[in-house]
């Protein structure tokens, strides 16, 4: 998995591209506990990513409730497999998607 | 039938899922299933990597059975470790809000809501967990 950041004053787009699973989304995590600090709006761009499993959705939750607390998290671009796995665990209601 | 053998741990798992993506597209399997699939194998899998053998080291053994003229493929895990039901976990509430929501527990309902057929049994000190899914 590749993760690609543009930060922009409070705002912070991240861009993933490939497979969020058990053995990459530490990496994920680690990234946004060193960049969440001070932003506003968070923007994930889901174009590139292929794949998503129980673990990166932990730290989608986990990002979500930081920015719940500090101002706003969407992703958009999400693809048609990914959208489903985001409906069978009721996430469509939690995460906010464009 | 392909049977893989590998050490139950979690670093195998790129290597389980290609050879499980290969039969399926060998099988024709859609896309969709081949990820609703894949995510319910790293699901399984990881879990027997992380539980299954306590401290101690042991293997996982998995069977692939794809069945193309009938869209259909099971898949089946068996370990030698202590006694593990993942079915008998209890869902989570998924109507929750996200600060509501804990953090675990999701991986194995995915597994019960995408799959179409799934089974535990305790046999010979092994646990075997089957499931099966449809893509016609």
């Amino acid at each position: 998995m590749t993760i690609n950041k543009v930060a922009n004053g409070k705002d912070l787009i991240i861009s993933l591209a490939g497979r969020l699973d058990t053995t990459t989304a530490p990496q994920l995590d680690d990234e946004l506990k060193g960049s969440l600090a001070g932003v506003e709006k968070l923007e994930f761009d889901f174009s590139k990513l292929e794949y998503i499993s129980s673990a990166g959705l932990r730290v989608l939750l986990s990002a979500q409730k930081v920015m719940n607390k500090q101002g706003s998290m969407v992703i958009k671009n999400v693809s048609e497999e990914i959208n489903e796995i985001f409906e069978v665990t009721g996430f469509v209601d939690i995460l906010t998607i464009e | 039938m392909k049977e893989i053998v590998l050490d139950a741990k979690v670093e195998n798992l790129p290597q389980l899922l290609s050879i499980i993506d290969e039969e399926l597209e060998k099988a024709e399997c859609s896309m969709k299933g081949q990820m609703q699939i894949d995510v319910a194998v790293e699901e399984i899998f990881v879990n027997v990597a992380s539980y299954a053998y306590e401290d101690k080291s042991g293997s996982c053994t998995i069977e692939v059975d794809t069945d193309p003229a009938n869209s259909y493929v099971t898949i089946t895990f068996i370990d030698e470790g202590i006694p593990y039901n993942p079915l008998a976990k209890e869902d989570p509430d998924v109507t929750l809000s996200a600060e509501e929501r804990e953090i675990g527990g999701l991986g194995i309902f995915i597994v019960k809501k995408s799959m179409d057929k799934t089974s535990y049994e305790r046999k010979d000190g092994k646990n075997i967990f089957s499931m099966g899914y449809s893509w016609a």
